[in-house]
């Protein structure tokens, strides 16, 4: 292992605590969604540290971050779908002028 | 060779470091498309790190899926929703002290539980190396009923994207 196992987590753990505050902060729907995809990368990369150090079976944290990456796919197409029929409809993407459902 | 290995140790540390950089731009910028652009930096590093751990198929993965696909698609959608970087729009909300304040928090308890927890190391993994071919054996073998679920779960995500952003038809 190139990198010790404790650098990489407090990496990630960096990484994911950005991406968590980039989607709680911002007003954009667009930047949410880009947070979102942060923290996303970092759980993949500790998914394949923990596989190449403390894991039974080797190749499963390889497979789950496949899995992982399948699903981000999906998220990223149907948020922007659902942004792009929001922005038709409202004329906005920020989050707290979207309350017509909020009384 | 304990040269070679010492730059590749450097490197992979550099690429962290950027990669932490970028991600703190990808938050803070105010314009929208540049944003995009620190994010496709972000996961472009991501995929040398994944180089780094020897999972080379997650790299190619990454780069094809997310930079090529997710960040094309992400810039389409600021391409179409337009206007709303100007300088007068407020870019946070206003619980972003507070959310700062408490992901701090997090980050150090993380920290401290990542540095005082005894990583039961597995020698068997530590040697492994992962190849294209066992990856695929796997992912037809003893996951292929979640191989198959993640099929039809991409359809259904197309089919719902494309429902959600065609124009409304009043016939219908």
């Amino acid at each position: 292992m190139l990198i010790p196992l404790n650098h990489l987590l407090v990496f990630t753990t960096l990484l994911f605590c950005i991406g968590l505050y980039g989607a709680l902060s911002r007003r954009n729907v667009i930047g949410i969604l880009l947070s979102i995809e942060l923290i996303l990368n970092a759980v993949n990369i500790n998914f394949v540290a923990f596989s190449k150090t403390t894991a039974l079976a080797p190749e499963a944290g390889q497979v789950f971050a496949l899995f992982v990456m399948a699903i981000a796919a999906c998220e990223a197409c149907v948020g922007l779908a659902i942004v792009l029929a929001l922005y038709r409809n409202r004329k906005t993407v920020f989050t707290d002028q979207i309350n017509l459902l909020k009384w | 060779m304990p040269e070679l290995e010492l730059l590749a140790k450097i490197a992979c540390y550099v690429l962290m470091g950027l990669t932490v950089l970028f991600a703190i731009l990808v938050v803070t910028v105010r314009d929208l498309f540049h944003r995009a652009l620190w994010l496709a930096g972000v996961l472009i590093a991501i995929a040398g790190i994944f180089i780094a751990l020897g999972a080379e198929f997650l790299a190619a993965s990454q780069i094809l899926i997310y930079v090529g696909a997710i960040m094309t698609l992400v810039i389409f959608a600021i391409m179409l929703t337009g206007k709303i970087s100007e300088k007068s729009i407020a870019r946070t909300n206003i619980q972003w002290p507070i959310g700062l304040v408490t992901l701090t928090g997090l980050a150090f308890f993380m920290i401290r539980i990542i540095t005082q927890t005894p990583w039961n190391f597995q020698s068997t993994s530590m040697e492994a190396h992962i190849s294209v071919l066992a990856l695929g054996e796997k992912l037809l073998g003893i996951y292929i009923f979640a191989f198959e679920i993640i099929s039809v779960i991409l359809l259904v995500a197309l089919i719902g994207a494309l429902v959600m952003a065609k124009k409304d038809n009043s016939s219908c």
